[in-house]
């Protein structure tokens, strides 16, 4: 375990460091792979004084101000919500439970549109606010749809899956109607929501990465209890899991890490979704395996979704929600589909 | 190894479990018999401490059982359930190695290193070929004979089963029974056995315990128990019960009717 966990972590960093270097060189202005790598070593503290400046000042302005902050955020937005969508799953033994799915990222949505659209992105708790109050509002639409959902006790994967559709449309129409309370804010609004990471700066980056540090940190340790979920709960339950508690903790922790990803990048779907299930495939069902290489490839993939989105129909941008749904919603439907072909899944 | 007394259960309002009362040794192997909806898999879900009681109380070793942690009544109480293992990716193996999660601290370390334990339970239980398959690749029949090994991988001092051999063929119920059946010769387990087979029950059980409608009929021998009128009471068909050749244990037979 421990050696699979040192292999696919190895691959999973040095994907990530190769996959940093190759987007920052790309972009209006091309940069040499080379150039890119001696600026990002050249900021490692002890490295100056061995790496002769041979770049023009331009360069590394790009990098460091504009290219190289844009990709560390997308990397941490990836992670979350990967990371928050594999809690989902293995808690509510669930594939198709996501962030995005389960109506959470809406409810976060909401929260956070309700402060843009008075302006008080920063009143109460500073730059804590927006996630805090999407965090309150997430859990709260979670919980709607978990009540939604329990039939007797019981949630069956079609009956989740419908609530949080009904729960997110409902949302998404508070959304719109805030949107169009606004007029100066309009565009803020709309473009937040549907997800970008341009011009971020650093500042967002420092807000989420406590956040992500924290649910890594609290899933991992509940890594063991998932895998007895996988068994059932009643099976967990003989095994000494404190059932409630378990699916509390880590329901909260998801929702938590989903409403700090938003409230930061807007509503990017199908993160949590696409990248677990690959990752699945790949490494097999061990959460002590699956949390960590999870958040590594949810930051690879939101990552390139990003780097295509500012490539693609360059100078124009593509809001990143639409390059992931786009990538995820067939996704979404080829799961489903092989679900119903197995039968109960 | 187990006392209950005074026990009753209701859900909305209708009982289901009234008035059980009885005890069961260590070392014994214990039957727990009734026709559908006699309350045994409450009973069973009261001992195992997932479902809590109304009225009345359950001892285990002497401690109530509502003063166990859940870890603790892991390390005391294994389950095995009728269904016990959904298809999920997990290898044998790995499955075996969750059984361990009760001596587990939050870093996943214990003590003493488990595998010489999980290595001794899949040789008995015949898994060695089976044990890097992934549990979606099994048939019924061996995925039972990996919840056992898991359950036994807990070292209980008690093995509740509940309906274990439902779904399974003659060849593996025997087969499953007798693998019970020495592990508790050999550690000494309390086993408590919901049955839905009277045949079986006779063959395996020192007493049986009959529930009707949610009260207790009896406790007794098989052969105190397995009687035709007691039978025609409690299950509204008359069986013939006839002396098994060879073990020299009641056996029912059915009888089809008009």
């Amino acid at each position: 375990m421990k050696r699979r966990l040192a292999a696919w972590g190895g691959v999973g960093i040095a994907t990530l460091l190769l996959s940093i270097v190759v987007s920052i060189s790309m972009g209006a202005a091309s940069l040499p792979l080379s150039q890119v790598w001696l600026i990002l070593l050249h900021q490692l503290p002890g490295m100056a004084e061995h790496i002769p400046v041979t770049w023009p000042e331009s360069a590394e302005q790009i990098v460091m101000k504009v290219r190289f902050p844009r990709v560390v955020l997308a990397i941490l937005v990836g992670a979350s919500l990967s990371l928050a969508g594999a809690g989902f799953q293995g808690v509510l033994r669930n594939p198709l439970a996501d962030p995005y799915t389960m109506g959470v990222a809406s409810g976060a949505a909401v929260g956070a549109s309700f402060l843009l659209l008075f302006g008080l992105q920063i009143a109460f708790l500073g730059q804590w606010s927006t996630p805090v109050v999407a965090f309150l509002t997430g859990l709260f639409s979670l919980w709607i749809v978990m009540r939604l959902a329990n039939t007797q006790g019981k949630i069956q994967t079609e009956t989740l899956l419908l609530s949080g559709v009904v729960v997110q449309a409902f949302l998404g129409s508070l959304v719109s109607f805030m949107v169009s309370l606004s007029d100066k804010m309009v565009n803020e609004i709309i473009f937040w929501l549907l997800g970008s990471l341009s011009f971020r700066g650093w500042a967002f980056s420092y807000v989420l990465l406590p956040y992500l540090i924290i649910g890594l940190v609290v899933l991992i340790s509940y890594a063991r209890s998932l895998n007895l979920f996988a068994l059932g709960e009643r099976q967990a339950a003989h095994l000494g899991v404190h059932v409630d508690r378990t699916k509390l903790i880590v329901l909260v922790t998801a929702t938590m890490l989903t409403a700090a990803a938003v409230s930061i990048s807007g509503i990017i779907g199908f993160v949590g979704l696409v990248v677990p299930h690959l990752v699945r495939l790949m490494m097999g069902p061990d959460y002590r395996l699956l949390l960590p290489m999870a958040t590594i490839f949810g930051g690879i993939y939101v990552l390139w979704a990003d780097t295509l989105a500012r490539m693609l129909l360059s100078p124009t941008e593509i809001p990143l929600g639409v390059v992931t749904a786009f990538l995820g919603a067939p996704f979404f439907a080829y799961l489903l589909r092989k679900r119903k072909q197995q039968g109960r899944g | 190894m187990i006392q209950v007394s005074g026990l009753h259960k209701s859900y909305n309002q209708t009982p289901v479990l009234q008035d059980i009362q009885f005890s069961v040794s260590k070392g014994e192997f214990f039957g727990i018999i009734g026709p559908n909806g006699s309350g045994k898999s409450t009973l069973c879900k009261l001992i195992s401490g997932v479902v809590g009681m109304d009225q009345g109380e359950i001892r285990l070793d002497g401690k109530l059982l509502t003063r166990y942690s859940r870890k603790e009544l892991a390390r005391m109480l294994a389950v095995l359930e009728q269904e016990a293992l959904p298809p999920v990716g997990f290898l044998v193996r790995e499955v075996l190695e969750m059984g361990r999660f009760p001596y587990q601290n939050w870093l996943g370390e214990e003590a003493l290193d488990p595998t010489p334990l999980i290595d001794e339970i899949i040789h008995m239980l015949n898994l060695s070929e089976l044990e890097q398959r992934s549990l979606d690749h099994l048939s019924g029949g061996e995925k039972q004979r990996v919840a056992l090994g898991k359950a036994l991988v807990q070292k209980p001092m008690v093995l509740l089963l509940d309906e274990p051999t439902t779904y399974l063929d003659i060849g593996y119920q025997i087969q499953l029974m007798d693998i019970v059946r020495s592990w508790q010769k050999t550690t000494q387990v309390t086993v408590v056995a919901v049955l839905h087979d009277l045949n079986l029950a006779s063959l395996y059980c020192d007493r049986i315990l009959m529930l009707h409608k949610g009260r207790q009929v009896s406790v007794g021998s098989p052969e105190e128990i397995l009687r035709s009128s007691l039978i025609e009471d409690v299950y509204g068909t008359r069986p013939i019960v006839l002396e098994h050749p060879v073990h020299h244990l009641p056996q029912i037979m059915l009888q089809a009717g008009g």
